[in-house]
């Protein structure tokens, strides 16, 4: 059946409920909502949190947020505590200590923090020990919840305050990670980046998939930040928009090792239109520093010609 | 009644865990500790057990696995050693806060640095606040007795508290004696089924659990585990009498050797109890009022129990495995003269740092020792009451 935001959410209650504590114009309450969406209304999911931002903001002692069941331990490990969870399902219900009937999913939701960085080894060992979990990276390119200090998500030139840009450095030196090629280097059967676009449409199917894939899947969302990125917060969607549309945030997902884009936009605009709104870029836009916005178009263009060729390499022999 | 075996005490403790059938064992690689999921792999692989076992990255994922698996509503156990429960270590707060019966396996070792694989209790030592009960072992039949006793304890609905059994590395873990176990369906019945109250999986009553915690709860929460602390006492004591009519064998808060006419007598645990009975058996015939108290009960501290036990002597040396690095006294030293201060129990006590990184612990020390006591009585004089036996030369 084809997607249809108004019949989703007419047709399937939200999982993830109002009143959580998180900022207004923040794309991690909207992603995490739709992925909860992604469950049919018949399974059980028990969710599994890693330390910062949507964790404080949505389980604070005695209220919480999720509808399902919730688990949040440490920073690093919500591949490792979620990875124990599937395993206790996988055992009881073999020994038949839990009901036969009905399925429960695992999810673990993780900022860039927590994954790209502090978490990164017990994501690698839980998805190559094959657990049957979906992981969600809200990646705000920063550590947001401590107070805005940079990640290994963190675009370059970025100001961040532990990447300041100062007189001599121009704000974050290094380019970003790629995560989702480190998960896809894990043979994992399912691994997709996404963004809230175009009605959620493309968020809200690969969650399913992941979902509903047998075995261990990733999911990369971008997902903006108001006070890190310094846009206004009515302007998020907008701000989705322009990370798809500038190729900076490619949609793609990687099905069994094949490569797919899942969105190619008609006519690429130039990265500026994303940085431009974006306080944190402010001082690429100063004259004298054109050379760091030749920079960063350069960098956005190799990674989607890569990721061009990558699903041209990939589909080959169909 | 009983089997009679020869094993290990990493063989003892693996097999007591096979016949505890837990629903996961989350556990990485560490010397010694390193044959107990090696063992029990290979249970898993036999299909002798319904285990899943499952093969984490590390140390803090083998606990962060635990929690998530007990949390679900699941049986769940790990063994490690040293630096494996210093990476641990924040995990074991949590898998403490949470109130999750996990059990663990502790083959003492030297923690790093220096890099040591060798026994002494600096990996238990560095965990002694963290809310889990804490049971030493003198040998392979007390590291296995006090595995099959671990859940009854842990589940228990007052305690609700996580578990590590400790023995020494090598010395016990890698050293085979005869044990007598107990059989299969026996255990099967001492240990009982495990159905929690309130777990993860229960899709008729989803739960959240690990929140952020606030000024106004955590006091409450932290108090509630203290409580559950004390509560494990009674527990303990009733899990040790069910299991002695079980096989014979008792169990207390510690083991009490020679010691009600004792006039000097040493407080230790672990494997030094068997050398120090063996120095006690040789005082007695040549007439010394020698004594020993054996430690089975780490945490909960016995308070009251071990300042009674000790109030008749005339003086007396706690043995730490340890070194506190504190410039005051090591950690069992310093919970002994606690306990004696608030009963009002004044007994002449010192203490010696010993056994460091696998330094061997001779019989002809532990005597020196009881010399070194019997010369106390004699002066009333102790000097410092900080020692070391078995180090190369005085450290000054």
């Amino acid at each position: 059946m084809a997607y249809n935001l108004k019949e989703v959410v007419a047709n399937k209650p939200s999982r993830f409920t109002s009143g959580h504590r998180m900022c207004a114009g923040c794309g991690a309450p909207p992603a995490a909502r739709m992925i909860m969406r992604a469950l049919k209304p018949e399974d059980h999911a028990v969710v599994a949190g890693a330390t910062g931002c949507m964790e404080v903001s949505t389980f604070i002692y005695p209220y919480t947020a999720w509808t399902d069941s919730f688990i949040h331990t440490a920073f690093e490990c919500a591949g490792a505590t979620i990875s124990g969870v599937e395993a206790a399902y996988h055992s009881m219900k073999k020994q038949g200590k839990l009901p036969q009937d009905g399925e429960t999913k695992f999810i673990a939701f993780g900022g860039d923090g927590g994954t790209y960085d502090i978490g990164l080894q017990s994501l690698s060992g839980a998805m190559e020990r094959r657990h049957d979990i979906t992981y969600v990276c809200y990646d705000n390119g920063a550590y947001m919840n401590t107070g805005i200090q940079r990640s290994s998500a963190t675009p370059k030139f970025a100001d961040t305050t532990t990447s300041p840009a100062g007189k001599v450095i121009p704000g974050k030196a290094q380019p970003r990670k790629d995560l989702a090629k480190i998960m896809v280097g894990h043979h994992i059967p399912y691994v997709a980046q996404t963004i809230g676009y175009m009605n959620f449409k493309d968020l809200y199917e690969k969650a399913e998939k992941a979902i509903y894939t047998e075995g261990p899947a990733f999911l990369n969302v971008l997902a903006p930040c108001p006070r890190g990125w310094g846009y206004p917060t009515d302007m998020l969607m907008q701000i989705n928009k322009l990370a798809v549309e500038t190729c900076y945030w490619p949609l793609y997902e990687v099905v069994d090792g094949e490569y797919k884009i899942t969105y190619k936009p008609a006519k690429k605009l130039p990265v500026e239109e994303f940085l431009k709104p974006q306080k944190r870029f402010r001082h690429m836009f100063k004259p004298g520093n054109e050379w760091m916005i030749e920079e960063f178009q350069k960098l956005v263009d190799e990674r989607w010609q890569e990721l061009l060729d990558l699903e041209e390499i990939t589909n080959r022999n169909q | 009644m009983g089997i009679r075996e020869r094993l290990s005490g990493n063989e003892a403790a693996a097999t007591a865990m096979r016949q505890i059938n837990p629903d996961v064992v989350a556990a990485y690689p560490i010397t010694p500790s390193t044959e107990i999921p090696q063992y029990f792999s290979t249970f898993v692989a036999n299909g002798s057990v319904d285990s899943d076992f499952v093969a984490v990255e590390s140390e803090h994922s083998a606990m962060s696995a635990c929690i998530g698996a007990e949390a679900a509503g699941a049986r769940a156990m790990t063994a490690t050693s040293a630096n494996g429960l210093s990476l641990m270590w924040e995990m074991i707060y949590i898998a403490s806060s949470l109130r999750l019966p996990i059990v663990l396996s502790l083959v003492n070792r030297a923690v790093s640095g220096p890099l040591n694989i060798h026994n002494d209790h600096s990996d238990a030592m560095g965990v002694r606040d963290s809310g889990w009960i804490m049971l030493f072992s003198e040998n392979n039949q007390e590291a296995y007795d006090n595995t099959l006793m671990a859940h009854r304890i842990a589940e228990h609905k007052d305690v609700r508290l996580p578990l590590m059994i400790c023995q020494d590395g090598f010395i016990t873990s890698h050293s085979i004696e005869n044990i007598e176990l107990v059989e299969d369906d026996k255990v099967k019945e001492f240990v009982g089924e495990y159905h929690p109250e309130h777990y993860l999986l229960n899709k008729e009553e989803p739960i959240a659990v690990g929140p952020l915690d606030v000024q106004s709860y955590l006091f409450e929460h932290k108090a509630q585990q203290a409580e559950a602390m004390i509560n494990a006492k009674k527990v303990i004591l009733e899990v040790a009498e069910d299991f002695e009519k079980m096989t014979g064998r008792k169990y207390g808060f510690f083991e009490e050797y020679k010691l009600d006419d004792a006039e000097v007598a040493i407080v230790c645990m672990n494997s030094t109890a068997g050398t120090t009975k063996f120095v006690v058996d040789n005082l007695r015939e040549k007439g010394i009022k020698a004594g020993l108290l054996k430690l089975r009960v780490f945490r909960p501290f016995p308070v009251d129990e071990v300042a009674k036990a000790l109030s008749h002597l005339k003086a007396m040396a706690i043995l730490d495995k340890a070194s506190s690095l504190n410039a005051a006294g090591g950690a069992l030293y310093e919970d002994v003269l606690s306990a004696m201060y608030v009963n009002n129990i004044h007994v002449p006590a010192v203490n010696y740092v010993y056994g460091i990184g696998g330094r061997d612990t001779k019989a002809d020390e532990i005597e020196q020792v009881y010399n070194d006591l019997l010369e106390i009585v004699k002066t009333g004089n102790i000097d410092n009451p900080y020692r070391y036996f078995g180090l190369r030369r005085e450290a000054k």
